[in-house]
C-alpha cells in the first residue's frame, strides 16, 4: 500500500548538502506493522516526516518515489499533500506531555479533526470520538472528553494522540517512538493497542524506534538504518534470529539482555570511538588506588520519608503534601551494586538524590561506613560524605557547565575537596583520568558541546572519579544513550568497579540494564519499597508480584 | 481561584503600602514642608505654630498612620503651588492620561499583534523583513523624536491634524472624554501615536518571538500531520498558546504607557498627568508627586490583577485541578 523506492532526503546547509538519508526503500502493507529501528542519526524520523510531507526545512526529498495506494504523495500540490495528513497518513509522536494543545479540551481537538477531513455534524462528531475513546480504552469517556490534556496521565493521554490519529480511519500511521516516553507497564498496553488497531482496522503502521525490544515485540517486518542507509530489512523474526548485516549483529550483541548476565558487552567495533580504555591513564589508576576509593564503604538508609509540599487547592484548607518515598530502608554492602528500579514516580531518584544529600528527608536515619550519614541541611559543606559520595546524572547534555572547559570541570573536585593544590598536576591527573575512561588526553581544552553524549558520559565518569570517591551513584546514567554507546559506558562502569571495587548504586528503570550491573536489586513503587533480593534470584524467580509484572512486561530480545 | 484573588490582594495590600510609605518618606522627609509653604518673613514661633498644628511635631509612625489613613479615605492633601486639593487636580487629568494611554494600547495591538503573526507566518518574506526593519528603527530613536518628527509631518507641512494640547473634550459627568467628538479625535491620534510606536514595536516582536516558538512546538506539528486546517492551525492553536506570555507583558506595558507618558505629554503639551507631575516638580511641589506616585502604583497593582484573571481564565492549566 504504502512504497517508497529509493527515497533520498537532503539538508542543504552552508557546509554544502547533508544527506540524511539515502535511497531507501520499503514497502507497508494495510495491516502490517513495519519497523524502522536505528541509532541516532540514522534517519528514521526523517522517513516519516518525508511520507506525511513535514520535512523540516530547509530539508527536501531529492530523489525516489512516494506512492500511498494509487497517489503519487511527491506530485501532489501543497494543499492536496495537506489534505491528504489526517485523512489517509496520520502521526504519532513520541511525548503525549507535548503533542496535545494545552489549552483546548480533547473534546475540540478530536471534533475538529474529523470535521477538517468530512462533512459532519458537531454532534456526529462527539458521538463518534466518545465511542473511539472507549474503544481505545479511556474508561467514561463521555465525561472525560471535556477534560484538558493536563487533566490526563501520561498513558492515557498518549492514547488519546492515538484516537485523534485515528479519528479520521487513515490508511497509514506513522508513530515516531510512541512508547519511548512512558512507563513498562503504559508502554506494553500502548504496544498492545497498536497491534490490535493494526489487526482489526486494517491500519498500516511504520514504527519508528531504537529499542530493539518493541521491535521484537509487535513488528511483521524491520528495516534496520545507520547514517541515512538501509543496513537490512526483511521480516523481524527472520532479522533478529538470524542478522546478515554485521550492523545489525553489533546493534542486537550491544543491546542489554534480560534472560542473562554478561561479563561484557560486545560494542560494535566501527562505532567503538576511541582506543579502549584500561591500558592508558596508569597515573590516574595509581592516583585511585593511592587514595581511599579502593576502601569502599557500605551504605544503610532506614526509615527514610520524603514529603513534597502539594498545591493548595482551597483557602481553609492546608496544602496535603506528596509523599515522595514512605519509609524505605535499603542496604548496599560494601564493594557491591545495588541496583533500584522502579517505573517513574516510584521515587528512585529522590532516594538517590537523599543519599547524596539534595533532598531533605523528613524522616528516618542514614549511616555510610557505620558512621551517621547526616541528612542535606545539616550535611555541611565541609563533610566528608560530599565527597566520598559521588553522582553520576542522566543527562550528559545539562550536567557539564557548558561554558567550562573540560579541564576546568574536571580540575574542580579536585582543588574543592583540596585532593590537589598544585594547578600543573592536577592538569596532568584530569588528563591521565581522560585516557582511562577512554578519551584523548587534548579533550582537556575543549568545551562539552565539542562531544558526543557518549563521550560527554564519560567526562562525567571521569569528573565523579576525580573526587576519590568511595560511594558512586548512577542515575539513569545511559537512558539517554544509544544502545552501543550505553554498552561502552556500561563496560566503563563495570570494569571500574572490578577494578577499583566501588560501591555502587545504580538506578534505572531499564530491567535488562540493571540486569547486568547489579548484585542485589531494589525495587520501589510508589515510595516504597516492594522488594530487595539478591539479583539473579530477582531476575529468574522475583517474589512480589509487581516485581513479576515488570519483568513481564519489558520488551526481551 | 478564589485562594488566588485572595493572596494576590494581600500582596497588592502590601505593595500599596510600601508606596504610601515611600511617598510619605517623600512628604516628610524631603526638604521641609513647613519652610515650603511659608515666606521668609513668617516669624520662628509662627512657624512653630503651623508645625504643631500639621502634626509635624508628632511620632514618626502616628504620621504614617495619619498619612496613610487620609489616603485611603480619599484626602490627598493640597497642593503647595495651587492650594487646590490634590485629589480634585489628579481626578480632573486622570481621563487625559488613561485615554491617552488606551489608545496608545489599542494601537499597538490592533497594529502589533497581526504584525507579529505575520512576521512569524512568513519570517524570511520581503515585507516581514521591511517591517521588522521599520520597527526596528522605530524603537531606536527616542520617543521625544518621533513625537517632533509626528508634529512637523502632519502639523507643520500637511497640517491635518493639531500639534498640541486637548481640545474638543465634552464632560461625562467629572470625567473630560476627547472620544466623543471630531476634534478631540484629531489632537488625540499624534500624541497617541508617538506613545504607542515604542509599545508597537514591543507587541510585534513578542508576539513575533512567542509565535515562531510555538510553531515549532509538538502539539503544532501534531495538529499540521493531522491536516487541521492551516487557518485554524495558526489562528486558534498557535495563536492562544502564543497569548499567554504576551498578555503578562501588555499588561505591564500598559502600566508603563501610563506611567511614563510624561515625555510624550510634554512634547504635545497634553494635560494629562504626566504634566502635572512634570511641573509639580519644577515647583516642587511634593504632596502632588507623592500622591501621584501613589496612584501610579495603584494603576499597576489593578493592572497585575487583572492580568492575573486573564491568565487563570485562558490557561485551563493554572484552574484548580479536577479530580483526574
Amino acid at each position: 500500500m504504502l512504497d517508497v523506492q529509493d527515497l533520498t532526503v537532503k539538508f542543504p546547509s552552508r557546509h554544502g548538502e547533508f544527506t540524511a538519508v539515502q535511497d531507501v526503500s520499503l514497502r507497508v502493507a494495510p495491516g502490517e506493522i513495519h519497523g524502522l529501528v536505528g541509532e541516532s542519526g540514522a534517519g528514521k524520523s526523517t522517513i516519516g516526516a518525508a511520507v506525511i510531507g513535514l520535512l523540516q526545512p530547509p530539508g527536501y526529498v531529492a530523489n525516489g518515489r512516494l506512492v500511498l495506494g494509487d497517489t503519487d504523495l511527491r506530485s501532489l500540490t501543497p494543499d492536496a499533500a495537506h489534505a491528504i495528513r489526517g485523512a489517509r497518513i496520520s502521526m504519532i509522536f513520541q511525548d503525549p506531555q507535548t503533542s496535545l494543545n494545552p489549552l483546548m479540551t480533547i473534546e475540540d481537538q478530536l471534533i475538529e479533526t474529523m470535521q477538517a477531513h468530512e462533512d459532519i455534524t458537531t454532534s456526529a462528531a462527539r458521538a463518534r470520538a466518545i465511542e473511539l475513546l472507549e474503544e481505545i480504552g479511556i474508561r467514561n469517556a463521555a465525561d472525560r472528553i471535556t477534560a484538558y490534556p493536563h487533566q490526563f496521565s501520561g498513558g492515557m493521554r498518549q492514547r488519546v494522540v492515538i484516537a485523534l490519529a485515528l479519528c479520521t480511519n487513515p490508511e497509514l500511521i506513522i508513530a515516531d517512538e510512541p512508547t519511548t516516553a512512558l512507563d513498562v507497564a503504559v508502554q506494553s498496553k500502548v504496544l498492545d493497542l497498536i497491534r490490535e488497531l493494526a489487526d482489526n482496522r486494517k491500519i498500516a503502521f511504520i514504527l519508528i524506534t531504537h529499542d530493539i525490544g518493541v521491535i521484537k515485540q509487535i513488528t511483521d517486518q524491520v528495516t534496520v538504518l545507520r547514517g541515512g542507509r538501509v543496513m537490512e530489512a526483511g521480516p523481524t523474526p527472520q532479522v533478529l534470529d538470524s542478522p546478515q548485516h554485521p550492523y545489525t549483529q553489533a546493534l542486537l550483541a550491544s543491546v542489554p539482555r534480560l534472560d542473562r548476565k554478561l561479563d561484557r558487552f560486545l560494542v560494535p567495533s566501527e562505532v567503538e570511538e576511541a582506543a579502549p580504555p584500561l591500558v592508558a591513564g596508569v597515573d590516574a589508576e595509581k592516583w585511585l588506588l593511592a587514595g581511599d576509593t579502593t576502601n569502599p564503604v557500605d551504605l544503610e538508609v532506614k526509615d527514610i520519608t520524603v514529603k513534597f509540599a502539594g498545591q493548595r487547592t482551597s483557602l481553609f484548607r492546608r496544602a496535603e503534601s506528596f509523599t515522595a518515598l514512605n519509609s524505605v530502608s535499603m542496604q548496599v554492602a560494601e564493594g557491591t551494586v545495588m541496583g533500584l528500579v522502579g517505573e517513574s514516580g516510584s521515587g528512585k531518584s529522590t532516594l538517590a538524590k537523599v543519599i547524596t544529600g539534595l533532598v531533605q528527608p523528613s524522616n528516618g536515619t542514614m549511616t555510610l561506613d557505620g558512621a551517621p550519614l547526616p541528612p542535606a541541611r545539616q550535611r555541611g559543606r565541609q563533610d566528608a560524605a560530599r565527597r566520598t559520595i559521588q553522582m553520576i546524572f542522566q543527562d550528559p547534555y545539562s550536567s557539564l557547565n557548558a561554558r567550562h572547559r573540560i579541564g576546568a570541570v574536571l580540575g574542580e573536585p579536585l582543588w574543592l575537596y583540596g585532593l590537589e593544590d598544585d594547578a600543573a598536576k592536577r592538569r596532568a591527573l584530569c588528563a591521565a583520568m581522560l585516557e582511562m575512561v577512554g578519551m584523548e588526553p587534548d579533550a582537556i581544552d575543549k568545551y562539552p558541546h565539542q562531544f558526543s553524549g557518549g563521550q560527554r558520559q564519560r567526562i562525567a565518569v571521569a569528573r565523579a572519579l576525580l573526587a576519590r570517591p568511595r560511594f558512586l551513584i548512577c542515575d539513569e546514567p545511559t537512558s539517554a544513550l544509544d544502545v552501543s554507546i550505553q554498552a561502552q559506558i556500561l563496560n566503563l562502569l563495570k570494569d571500574l568497579q572490578d577494578r577499583f571495587g566501588l560501591t555502587m548504586l545504580f538506578v534505572s528503570h531499564n530491567l535488562a540494564v540493571v540486569r547486568q550491573m547489579s548484585d542485589r536489586v531494589t525495587v520501589l513503587q510508589r515510595g516504597e519499597v516492594v522488594e530487595t533480593s539478591e539479583s539473579e534470584a530477582f531476575f529468574t524467580a522475583p517474589a512480589a508480584p509487581y516485581s513479576r509484572e515488570l519483568l513481564s512486561l519489558t520488551p526481551t530480545l | 481561584m478564589v485562594y488566588l484573588i485572595l493572596k494576590r490582594l494581600l500582596q497588592s495590600f502590601f505593595v500599596m503600602l510600601a508606596v504610601a510609605f515611600l511617598a510619605f518618606s517623600l512628604f516628610r522627609f524631603v526638604g521641609d514642608p513647613v519652610s515650603q509653604m511659608t515666606g521668609v518673613e513668617t516669624s520662628v514661633e509662627d512657624r512653630e505654630r503651623l508645625r504643631d498644628e500639621l502634626g509635624l511635631n508628632d511620632p514618626f509612625i502616628f504620621q504614617f498612620a495619619r498619612f496613610t489613613g487620609d489616603l485611603v479615605q480619599g484626602d490627598f492633601g493640597f497642593s503647595y503651588r495651587t492650594r487646590e486639593p490634590v485629589g480634585e487636580m489628579i481626578a480632573k487629568r486622570l481621563p487625559a492620561t488613561l485615554e491617552l494611554g488606551t489608545f496608545a494600547l489599542v494601537i499597538s495591538l490592533v497594529v502589533g499583534i497581526p504584525a507579529g503573526i505575520y512576521t512569524a507566518l512568513r519570517p524570511r518574506g520581503f515585507v516581514s523583513q521591511s517591517i521588522l526593519l521599520v520597527t526596528l528603527v522605530g524603537v531606536s530613536i527616542p520617543t521625544f523624536v518621533i513625537g517632533i518628527i509626528l508634529i512637523f509631518l502632519f502639523g507643520v507641512q500637511l497640517a491635518w491634524l493639531p500639534t498640541f494640547g486637548r481640545n474638543g473634550t465634552v464632560d461625562l459627568g467629572g470625567w473630560s472624554t476627547s472620544f466623543l467628538t471630531l476634534d478631540g479625535w484629531r489632537s488625540l491620534i499624534l500624541p497617541a501615536m508617538t506613545l504607542g510606536v515604542y509599545q508597537l514595536t514591543l507587541t510585534m516582536r513578542l508576539v513575533r518571538a512567542q509565535m515562531m516558538e510555538v510553531l515549532r512546538s509538538d502539539y503544532i506539528r501534531f495538529a499540521t500531520a493531522r491536516g487541521v486546517p492551516y487557518r485554524q492551525l495558526y489562528f486558534k492553536h498557535a495563536l492562544a498558546n502564543t497569548m499567554v506570555p504576551v498578555i503578562t507583558i501588555i499588561g505591564l506595558q500598559f502600566g508603563g504607557v501610563v506611567a511614563f507618558s510624561i515625555v510624550t505629554e510634554s512634547v504635545f503639551q497634553w494635560p494629562g498627568m504626566g504634566l502635572l507631575f512634570l511641573e509639580s516638580i519644577r515647583f516642587v511641589d511634593i504632596p502632588v508627586m507623592g500622591v501621584y506616585l501613589v496612584v501610579i502604583a495603584f494603576f499597576f497593582v489593578i493592572v497585575n490583577l487583572v492580568v492575573d484573571m486573564l491568565y487563570v481564565a485562558i490557561d485551563p492549566r493554572l484552574r484548580v485541578k479536577e479530580a483526574a
